[in-house]
C-alpha cells in the first residue's frame, strides 16, 4: 500500500544504481571538446559528402570557358552563383570542393578498412601467440617501416596505371603497420589478464577467446588507430594526387586541385588556398576526434 | 655490447634483404617494365629487344639474383633516360642534397619540439602546455605540400626573404627544411613531454632537487638525458621517413635530390633508377635505426640485456 500510494518518493533506477561503464563513457565523450568539435565536424563532412548532389547547383566536371577564374564571393566581383569562384576551365570550385570531400572520405575509409583488417589480424596474432609468430610479425612490421611508402606507392601506381581502385588497394596494402603495432601491444596487455586465463581454463577455443575476450578489450584502441589512419590515408591520397599519380583529372580531388592551381598561385592564391584549407580542416577534425577518443577511453595514455 | 651490436647488425641486414626482395618483386609484378621503358607507341620488336637486353624475360628469382649480386658490387644498372649513365653514379651525385635536406629538417624539428616538450612537461596542464599541444594538433593536420606552397607564397613571393627553388647555399634549404621537418615535431614533442613528465616524478630527480641543485641543471643534466632516450629512436625513424617524403618537398622546391629524381624517373619510366632510389632510401632508414639502437644501448645499459 505504501508502495502504491507514493511511487514518486522512490528513487529511480538511475539514482540507485551506479552508472554503467557505457554511461560514464558517453558522459565523458560529451564532455571532451576534441570529440565534440572533431566529431561534429566529421558528421558535417560525412553529410556533405553523402548529400553532395543536393548541396551543389553546378556539375563539378562541367567546363565553362567563358567564366574562367571567377573570384570567390568574398572578393568584390564574386557572386553567390560561384561561392568559391571557378578554376582555369571555368568549373565551379564550390562543387569541386564538395565532391572532393566525397573522394577523400571514400578513399580514407576504404584504405582504413583494408589496412585495418590486415594490421589487426597480424597484431592480434603476434600479441596473443607470442614467440615465433610475434618475431615474424615484428620482422614484417620492421620491413614495412623501412620501405618508403610514398615512393613505392608512386612507382607501383605509375606502373599499373592510376585509378581510384588502384590508389585504394596500394595504400591499403601499405598502411597496415600502425594497426599491427598498436593491436600487438594492446593484445599483449589483455592477454596476461585473469579472465583470459579463466577462458583458457574453461576450455574455450582460441577463436572464441580471440573474438569474445581479446577483441572487445582492444576495441577502444582499434577505434583510435582506425580514426587516425583515415586521416593518414587521406593525407597520402592528397599527396599522390598532388604529384599526379593519385586521383586522375577531371575527377575532383583536393590534392589534384592544389596541383592544378599551383601555376596560378601567385596571382590567384585562392585556387590553392581553398582546397588546401579544406584538406587541413578535414584532417584536423579527424585528428581531434581520434585524439579525443583516446583521451576519453584511456586517459592514462594521454601522454 | 659486441654481441648486441652483432645481433642488431644481422637483423638490419636481414631486413634490408627482405625489403629489396619485396620492392623488387612489387615493381616487377606491377606492370611490364620493358613496355614502360620502351615508351608509348613502341613496336613489339622494340619491347622484346628491351626485355631481352635488360633480362626481363628471365624468371623472377634469377632476375633478382643478378640484380642483387651486381648491386652489392656497386653496379645498380644504367639509366635509360640519362644517356646510359650508371645509376650508382647518379645516386651518389644526388644523395647529398637529400641528406642535407633531411638533416636540416630533423634539426628544425628537434630544435622546435624538444624545448616545447620540456616546457610543457615542466608545467603540465597550463597555458604553455596547451599551446604546445595545439601546435602539435595543427601540425599533424597540415599537408606538407600545401604547407610548402604556403611558405613559398609568404616568404619567397610576398616578402622575398628566402629563395623558392635551388640548392646552392644553405639559405635555399630553409623553407624546404621547415616544410619537411614540421611534420615530425608533434610526435617528438609529445614523446619528449611524456618522457620528461615521467622522469621528473622519479626519485633521483627529487634527490637532485633536495641536494639544492639549480633547476636547469636538474632539468638538462639529470632529467633530459634520460627522457631523451626514446626520442633518439623516434628521430632516426623520422629522418628515414623524411628522406622518403622528400619526393614531395623536392618537387615543390625544385631541389635536385633523390626525391625529385625519383619523381622524374617515375614519369619517364626510368625503371632502374626508380628501383635504386627506393632501395637507397630504405637502406638509409635501416642504417639510421641501427645507429639509433646502438646509441640507445650505449646511453641506457639496460637495453643491451634484451
Amino acid at each position: 500500500m505504501a508502495i502504491s500510494s507514493s511511487p514518486d518518493s522512490l528513487p529511480s533506477a538511475e539514482e540507485v544504481l551506479e552508472p554503467s561503464p557505457g554511461a560514464i563513457l558517453r558522459k565523458r565523450m560529451l564532455g571532451d571538446w576534441g570529440v565534440m568539435i572533431g566529431g561534429g565536424f566529421m558528421l558535417l563532412l560525412l553529410f556533405v559528402a553523402v548529400a553532395a548532389p543536393l548541396l551543389t547547383w553546378h556539375d563539378p566536371l562541367e567546363q565553362d570557358l567563358l567564366n574562367r577564374y571567377v573570384k570567390p564571393v568574398w572578393h568584390e566581383s564574386g557572386t553567390w552563383d560561384h561561392p568559391f569562384g571557378t578554376d582555369k576551365f571555368g568549373r565551379d570550385y564550390y562543387s569541386r570542393i564538395i565532391y572532393g570531400a566525397r573522394v577523400s572520405l571514400m578513399i580514407g575509409f576504404a584504405v582504413m578498412l583494408i589496412s585495418g583488417v590486415i594490421g589487426t589480424v597480424m597484431g592480434i596474432a603476434a600479441g596473443y601467440f607470442g614467440g615465433r609468430v610475434d618475431m615474424f610479425v615484428t620482422f614484417l612490421i620492421n620491413t614495412r617501416l623501412a620501405m618508403p611508402v610514398v615512393l613505392i606507392a608512386l612507382a607501383v601506381i605509375a606502373l599499373i596505371g592510376s585509378s581510384l581502385e588502384v590508389v585504394i588497394l596500394v595504400l591499403g596494402f601499405l598502411l597496415w603497420e600502425r594497426f599491427a603495432l598498436v593491436m600487438r601491444s594492446s593484445t599483449q596487455q589483455v592477454r596476461s589478464l585473469d579472465y583470459v586465463a579463466a577462458a583458457e581454463a574453461a576450455g574455450c577455443t582460441t577463436f572464441r577467446i580471440l573474438t569474445t575476450e581479446i577483441m572487445p578489450n582492444v576495441m577502444n584502441n582499434l577505434i583510435v588507430v582506425a580514426t587516425l589512419e583515415v586521416a593518414h590515408a587521406i593525407l597520402l591520397e592528397a599527396a599522390l594526387s598532388f604529384l599526379g599519380l593519385g586521383v586522375q583529372p577531371p575527377e575532383p580531388s583536393w590534392g589534384l586541385m592544389i596541383a592544378e592551381g599551383k601555376g596560378d598561385m601567385l596571382f590567384k592564391p585562392w585556387v590553392i588556398a581553398i582546397p588546401g584549407v579544406a584538406l587541413f580542416l578535414m584532417l584536423l577534425a579527424i585528428n581531434l576526434l581520434g585524439d579525443g577518443i583516446r583521451d576519453v577511453t584511456a586517459p592514462e595514455s594521454r601522454n | 655490447m659486441l654481441l648486441f651490436t652483432l645481433k642488431r647488425l644481422g637483423y638490419a641486414v636481414l631486413v634490408a634483404i627482405t625489403v629489396s626482395i619485396v620492392t623488387f618483386t612489387l615493381l616487377r609484378l606491377s606492370g611490364d617494365p620493358a613496355a614502360a621503358m620502351a615508351g608509348e607507341g613502341a613496336s613489339e620488336e622494340d619491347i622484346e629487344f628491351v626485355r631481352k637486353s635488360y633480362g626481363f624475360d628471365k624468371p623472377l628469382p634469377e632476375q633478382y639474383w643478378n640484380w642483387a649480386t651486381n648491386a652489392l658490387q656497386g653496379d645498380l644498372g644504367i639509366s635509360v633516360y640519362l644517356k646510359e649513365k650508371p645509376v650508382a653514379e647518379i645516386i651518389v651525385e644526388r644523395a647529398p642534397v637529400t641528406m642535407k635536406l633531411g638533416f636540416f629538417a630533423l634539426s628544425f624539428a628537434l630544435l622546435l619540439s624538444i624545448p616545447l616538450g620540456v616546457l610543457a612537461a615542466m608545467k603540465p596542464n597550463t597555458l604553455i602546455d596547451r599551446v604546445a599541444l595545439t601546435i602539435a594538433v595543427f601540425g599533424q593536420a597540415m599537408p606538407s605540400f600545401f604547407f610548402g606552397l604556403t611558405l613559398i607564397f609568404i616568404f619567397a613571393v610576398t616578402y622575398r626573404i628566402f629563395p623558392s627553388s635551388g640548392s646552392s647555399t644553405w639559405v635555399h634549404f630553409v623553407l624546404p627544411s621547415i616544410a619537411l621537418g614540421y611534420y615530425a615535431t608533434p610526435q617528438i614533442m609529445r614523446l619528449t613531454r611524456a618522457g620528461m613528465i615521467e622522469v621528473l616524478s622519479s626519485d633521483y630527480i627529487r634527490t637532485a632537487r633536495a641536494k639544492g641543485l639549480r633547476t636547469y641543471i636538474v632539468l638538462f643534466k639529470h632529467a633530459l638525458r634520460n627522457a631523451i632516450i626514446p626520442v633518439v629512436s623516434l628521430s632516426a625513424a623520422q629522418l628515414g621517413f623524411m628522406l622518403g617524403g622528400s619526393v614531395v618537398i623536392e618537387s615543390i622546391f625544385t631541389l635536385n635530390g633523390l626525391g625529385r629524381l625519383a619523381w622524374q624517373s617515375i614519369q619517364r619510366s626510368d625503371f632502374e633508377v626508380m628501383q635504386a632510389i627506393v632501395l637507397t632510401i630504405a637502406c638509409f632508414y635501416i642504417i639510421f635505426n641501427l645507429l639509433a639502437d646502438l646509441l640507445n644501448a650505449y646511453l641506457d645499459p639496460r637495453i643491451r640485456v634484451h
